[in-house]
């Protein structure tokens, strides 16, 4: 069992700012579970969503941020439309998402690989590219082999080109991401 | 109305069947639709992922494309690419949000009178098909109907949820696809998991993610009695078609042998286009068996009626 001392851990400015960010009362939530009753997730998760709402509530800044499940939520809103007092849990889910990777708390680096090597076929052709997307994800962690079982089919139905579709405005888009990158260095 | 049409990237690759007959149909119905030019990938669940602004910058340029069509609103086929579109105008409607995508971008874009951004609404084409088009005019366009085969429609996640910005359909049971499918001569099960998550795109750093969830759907579909999966999103689709060998398997299945349509192509059967606006050959699991069902039973009913007519008139 974990002891955490209130008065030692708590940081409200955490809760208000993931309100903020959200967009979303947290003092609304009351703790009746049906986020994490209805989440397909829930059984790979570290830590439940309400448990996760509930860390938040009491301004346990780790306890909400560094966790698996943030990873592995899928942004299904089945949480949001299941919650009695109108919260969009999986925008909370999403904010602190965001902010544990602004804090360099990735708790699940393949699921955080697979989403950059998506971007960076983005970054370079303007359109993301199937191919690319497991050739850099496979190449980057050594995992995936579990596609491979699919790759035939995929390739026999020409359902993975193998040309990327490169759009004019790729340059405009990289910039975009030039942009994007050049805010998260100075923060 | 004048639609301007957003593909999505997997149009190009994965869910060409889908590409070809959503533009099929959408002509069939009168729909006046021209592609963005130069559109750029909507960032999808990565993007909105690691970041709002990222996810809005890359929205934002396809909705400035979109404006340059003179349409009165952007439709995409897929439910993720229409969803993450139309977050990105919702979120942009707060004016501190849009200029922090306006500083990610070439030019900032539009603002309307208080502050937000002024860009163009976006609907997935199921929403413009039922609430523009119209039931009564689908099942107008029926030339062959489905003969009763017996389907469940799934939904996915995105396409009436979050509720507040999707703003279409019932976030926990939808029933628009029934309605269409009803339309169309289908049987159309009741089927608790419409709207239960597929695993998405979990499926490239762990197979077992959608292999587990989509089993589960599968698995359900069969139990009640489906002859057949009618989904309207392509990561939907690959997960049940693509990956149910892999389903079944790792949920210690016997092979489903369960043919997932796009909705879009049992339309454009329904409505007698041509077969190259349907692509079934793209499919995985094998749909022959249950189109000559159809068939037979289409056949069936031609002779039985033509028969009967012979009979009244006495020959």
């Amino acid at each position: 069992m974990n002891i955490t001392r209130l008065d030692k851990a708590r940081d409200l400015t955490f809760k208000r700012q993931v309100e903020e960010e959200s967009g979303q009362n947290l003092s609304a939530c009351y703790q009746c579970g049906k986020c994490t009753a209805g989440c397909p997730s829930a059984q790979v998760y570290d830590r439940q969503v309400s448990q996760i709402m509930r860390a938040v509530q009491m301004g346990l800044k780790e306890e909400a941020l560094k966790n698996r499940s943030l990873w592995l939520c899928l942004s299904c809103s089945t949480c949001s439309s299941r919650c009695p007092n109108n919260i969009d849990v999986a925008a909370v889910m999403e904010t602190l998402r965001n902010m544990a990777r602004r804090e360099g708390w990735v708790q699940d680096r393949p699921i955080e690989t697979f989403w950059k090597s998506f971007l960076d076929t983005v970054k370079y052709t303007g359109r993301s590219y199937e191919l690319g997307v497991m050739a850099g994800f496979m190449a980057r962690t050594l995992r995936g082999w579990g596609n491979v079982e699919i790759a035939p089919t995929a390739l026999m139905k020409n359902k993975m080109p193998f040309i990327p579709s490169v759009i004019h405005g790729r340059e405009e888009v990289a910039r975009i991401f030039q942009r994007y990158a050049d805010k998260e260095d100075r923060s | 109305m004048k639609y301007a049409y957003y593909p999505g990237c997997s149009g190009h690759g994965s869910s060409v069947e889908y590409e070809v007959s959503t533009r099929a149909v959408c002509n069939a119905l009168g729909m006046d639709i021209v592609e963005i030019e130069d559109w750029n990938c909507c960032g999808s669940t990565p993007a909105h992922s690691v970041s709002h602004e990222l996810s809005g910058a890359l929205a934002a340029r396809n909705l400035m494309q979109a404006a340059k069509t003179g349409a009165d609103c952007v439709i995409s086929p897929c439910p993720s690419c229409s969803s993450n579109l139309k977050m990105a105008l919702w979120r942009m409607q707060k004016p501190a949000f849009k200029a922090d995508v306006d500083a990610l971008l070439d030019a900032p874009t539009p603002a309307n009178e208080q502050g937000g951004a002024d860009l163009l609404e976006t609907y997935s084409v199921l929403q413009a098909i039922v609430e523009n088009v119209g039931i009564d005019q689908v099942a107008s366009r029926v030339a062959y109907p489905l003969e009763g085969i017996k389907v469940v429609t799934y939904y996915g996640c995105l396409l009436s949820r979050p509720a507040h910005v999707a703003k279409f359909d019932d976030p926990n049971n939808p029933v628009s696809l029934d309605n269409i499918l009803k339309a169309l001569g289908a049987e159309v099960l009741p089927f608790a998991l419409k709207t239960e998550c597929c695993g998405a795109a979990m499926g490239i750093p762990d197979v077992n993610i959608p292999g587990t969830l989509s089993g589960r759907i599968l698995e359900t579909a069969k139990a009640v009695g489906a002859e057949a999966v009618v989904t309207a999103c392509p990561l939907c689709h690959m997960n049940l078609d693509l990956r149910q060998r892999q389903a079944a398997r790792i949920t210690k299945n016997r092979p489903f042998e369960l043919p997932v349509f796009y909705y879009t192509q049992l339309l454009a059967l329904a409505f007698g286009l041509p077969e190259n606006t349907m692509r079934f050959d793209k499919l995985a699991v094998n749909p022959k068996p249950l189109l000559d069902k159809i068939a037979e039973r289409r056949d069936a009913r031609v002779m039985a009626a033509y028969n009967e007519a012979r009979k009244a008139a006495g020959v």
